[in-house]
């Protein structure tokens, strides 16, 4: 953003950081220098090590060696108070934010000593107001964090270190879970921070925002630095392949022949209890050969429209057609006949069973198929050699098909899963965030896959809140806010920043 | 209408407030230990030991107010073990707190054998008098019921106003709500979570046991076994009832105590002499229940009641 001379302070400095977790070196020997006004990147892909390396920082680990200094004084190991002190403030990636408090209280929370009288209300608005103002962080501080959006909790968290007078800001991929328009003003807030003199450490694997918003990069692959590099003098391209150690090819589908509407929605409401929104009003068609993106800030209703489609959730309004029937009774299991795939969100919670082998998570979803259990008894022979299978034609590393899941990694258990959803040649697919958490090498060859199925002329549904996947695989885009679909994009016909309208809401009202 | 006259003699109210006050303190300690985040089923019996200690102190030929203070001691002590269990060590607090009122129950029937061997009716204390309180009491129906009580009933609103006060008006609360809500936020502003947790269970298991102490030296003047009679679980039920919120709890024990001293009386109305007494026994319970069912619905629950938190683990 400005120049920096090598004369400037050093604020923050890291020598020698190692951890390591059992057999897993999570940190090796990690030094960098941070300087007043300066913002660093810290690039790697999931796993590298950066969240470790920002939990050492802030005493939730300790280290196994190495020394952090901090305006020239040493940093206690494991102590959260003293990096507190010594005016570091983390904005954490699941925030550590209590929901039943009001804003104020959560920013106020541990700041004044715990025995003193009374908490001082009116002196912490203002202080809370003046620093809204002079950062644009607009928030009620009366409000519940609970009944916040995504942005405004994040807005709490940079408040919350900003009211402790943090000269040093670490956020951890704070645009993860923000619209383009909302990283906008993340970043114009870091402007500001940056001018009044704060230091800025950004975590993230997005290459653009990296190249966007920072001075200095430093690109982290297995717990190592592997490069470090001014802004300035480097790209994205060159960038992403320090990260991932290889050339990257990214998936490019060919343009899609779509057939015949293989499942639809009209006019469907739906509310399950227990979740906060519901969807309304749906239409939706799935093609043959076509994939269509959902795109869409988590917790708008992608949820239950998946729910819907795998049969965890019926209408309460509306109808639903497969193949141009109308649904009668529709269940997970009624789904699975149809020959409906799934890729469930979370591969932990829904999608396979920690203590279970590789082959019973396979056949988890078809253990009463003929050929895997006879007059009530399991043909273990068969479930095995089903489960060899999957491994192979799917490419997951793992010790065998006996071997418990939980021990696999997460790009693996993807697979597995992936491998489960697609051995059958399903027709529909229901893709929920097939590649979150996983790393470059995993993501592509998941995409790949995808882009196979719906050349072989499955129907798939993809949801992610990932704009730059939907923008590459999705044939038509739809955009998924408060519940609300938006009307479908040709690839190529709209651009991130319209996107980004709609995820925020605007345009549904002209468009309905 | 018999009924009309119980509620409007003084005496009824009286009574409620009387019966009120050991469910109180013992409230306002299950409350403080599940705002931080720590449900406290050793309450049942940290409220015998409290009932015990405060008893056969007095009993030895100490003051009435030391009674006070060894039994809030004596729940501490139960409490620093429970807290030890349950927050470093992070074991099921169902199991934990069940084994606490078993170890602290027969720990006072032990102890009382050992130091009475050869009683057949437990000996007497002399206990807390009623302190009227001038002008005040001189209200008509509620100056009585609510002026003229012992010191000790005093004190257990005294702690409602106190708690009511750290909990909302202060860091210290402001901290210990988060605990019970949300202990990653806690730690993550560099405050221990350790700490707030054992202290609550600790300070709450204080207060469990001057409930207990109440019986013992309050409303009755000797140690019975089983004189505490499920007024534990009681309790657990009013911290729900109330929304762990001190002011409805408060009111809630209040409600409780009020059915149980009608039952009492309307069980000398002739209806008494038609409904086996069986029946009146029953009516503050099916009461609470109903009520709990229809109060306690839209209660905010401590978000992380019940689940241990592991520093370094996400």
């Amino acid at each position: 953003m400005t120049n920096k001379t090598e004369a400037q302070d050093i604020v923050l400095r890291l020598n020698g950081i190692t951890k390591t977790f059992g057999d897993l070196i999570a940190n090796d020997a990690i030094s960098f220098d941070l300087r007043r006004g300066e913002v660093i990147a810290l690039l790697g892909e999931n796993g590298a090590g950066k969240t470790t390396l920002m939990n050492i920082l802030f005493g939730h680990y300790t280290a196994d060696a190495g020394t952090i200094e901090a305006f020239g004084t040493a940093l206690p190991a494991g102590a959260t108070g003293a990096a507190l002190k010594a005016g570091l403030g983390m904005v954490h990636q699941h925030f550590a934010l209590v929901n039943n408090l009001t804003v104020q209280d959560n920013i106020v929370l541990g700041t004044a000593p715990l025995w003193s009288l009374g908490i001082g209300r009116k002196a912490a608005r203002t202080r809370i107001k003046q620093l809204s103002d002079d950062f644009g962080l607009s928030v009620d501080p009366n409000a519940k964090v609970g009944s916040l959006s995504v942005g405004e909790r994040q807005r709490v968290e940079i408040l919350k270190a900003l009211y402790r007078d943090a000269r040093i800001l670490i956020l951890d991929e704070p645009t993860a879970v923000l619209t383009p328009q909302e990283s906008d003003a993340l970043f114009d807030t870091l402007q500001k921070a940056v001018q009044l003199g704060l230091s800025v450490i950004f975590i993230s694997h997005k290459l653009h925002e990296v190249m966007a918003i920072s001075d200095r990069v430093i690109v982290l692959r297995h717990g190592k630095i592997v490069g470090q590099a001014s802004t300035s003098d480097t790209s994205a391209h060159d960038l992403a392949e320090l990260m991932v150690g290889q050339e990257i090819v990214k998936p490019v589908p060919s343009d899609a022949s779509p057939g015949e509407t293989l499942f639809s929605m009209h006019g469907v409401f739906a509310h399950p209890k227990g979740q906060r929104t519901g969807v309304r009003n749906i239409n939706l068609d799935l093609r043959a050969g076509q994939i269509l993106g959902l795109a869409g800030v988590s917790g708008n209703g992608q949820g239950v429209l998946a729910d819907l489609l795998s049969g965890q959730t019926v209408p309460d309004r509306g109808d639903m057609r497969l193949g141009g029937q109308g649904v009668s009774s529709w269940s997970p299991r009624a789904a699975l006949a149809a020959d409906i795939g799934r890729i469930p969100e979370d591969r932990h919670t829904t999608g396979s069973i920690a203590e279970f082998s590789l082959t019973e998570n396979v056949i988890l979803e078809r253990y009463r198929d003929p050929e895997i259990s006879k007059a009530g008894w399991m043909r273990w022979s068969a479930a095995e050699s089903l489960a060899k299978d999957v491994i192979d034609r799917f490419d997951v590393r793992c010790p065998g098909p006996d071997a418990r899941i939980r021990l696999l990694s997460g790009g693996n258990m993807q697979k597995l899963i992936l491998g489960r959803a697609l051995e059958g040649g399903p027709r529909i697919i229901l893709a929920n965030q097939p590649v979150r958490g996983l790393d470059i090498g995993a993501v592509t060859y998941v995409q790949n896959r995808l882009i196979a199925a719906r050349d072989a002329g499955a129907a798939i549904l993809l949801i992610s809140e990932d704009l730059d996947e939907i923008l590459s695989l999705a044939d038509v885009i739809r955009v998924m806010s408060d519940g609300r679909l938006s009307p479908e994009f040709a690839r190529g016909s709209i651009t991130p920043i319209e996107l980004g309208k709609w995820m925020a809401g605007e345009g549904f009202d002209h468009a309905a | 209408m018999d009924i009309v006259d119980i509620l409007l003699s003084a005496s009824f109210w009286a009574a409620a407030v009387r019966i009120a006050s050991p469910l109180i303190f013992a409230t306002m300690g299950e409350l403080i230990c599940e705002r931080a985040g720590i449900l406290n089923l050793g309450i049942e019996g940290i409220m015998v030991i409290g009932a015990f200690a405060g008893w056969m102190t007095v009993y030895m030929g100490f003051g009435l107010w030391s009674g006070v203070c060894v039994a809030m001691a004596s729940g501490m002590l139960f409490g620093l073990l429970h807290g030890t269990l349950t927050v470093p060590f992070g074991l099921s607090q169902h199991v934990v707190g069940l084994g606490i009122t078993l170890l602290a129950t027969s720990s006072a029937y032990y102890i009382y054998r050992l130091a009475l061997p050869a009683v057949s009716s437990p000996p007497r204390i002399v206990p807390f008098k009623p302190f009227e309180i001038p002008v005040l009491s001189q209200i008509p129906i509620f100056g009585q019921a609510i002026f003229n009580q012992t010191p000790l009933t005093y004190l257990a609103f005294g702690v409602v106003v106190i708690t009511a006060f750290v909990l909302y008006r202060t860091p210290l609360g402001l901290a210990l709500r988060s605990a019970g809500d949300n202990p990653a936020a806690v730690e993550a502003q560099g405050l221990s979570v350790t700490a707030l947790r054992m202290g609550a269970v600790i300070v709450g298991s204080g207060l469990m046991a001057v409930g207990g102490a109440f019986l013992t030296m309050s409303a009755f003047d000797s140690f019975f076994f089983e004189m505490v009679n499920g007024r534990g679980w009681i309790c657990i039920a009013l911290v729900v009832f109330g929304a762990w919120r001190p002011g409805k709890a408060l009111l809630g024990a209040l409600l409780f105590a009020a059915f149980d001293a009608l039952q009492i009386r309307l069980q000398q109305t002739e209806l008494g002499a038609l409904v086996p007494y069986q029946v009146f026994l029953m009516i503050p319970y099916v009461l609470s229940i109903l009520a709990l069912i229809l109060m306690s619905r839209r209660a905010e629950v401590p978000a992380a009641l019940m689940i241990p938190y592991n520093r370094g683990e996400r």
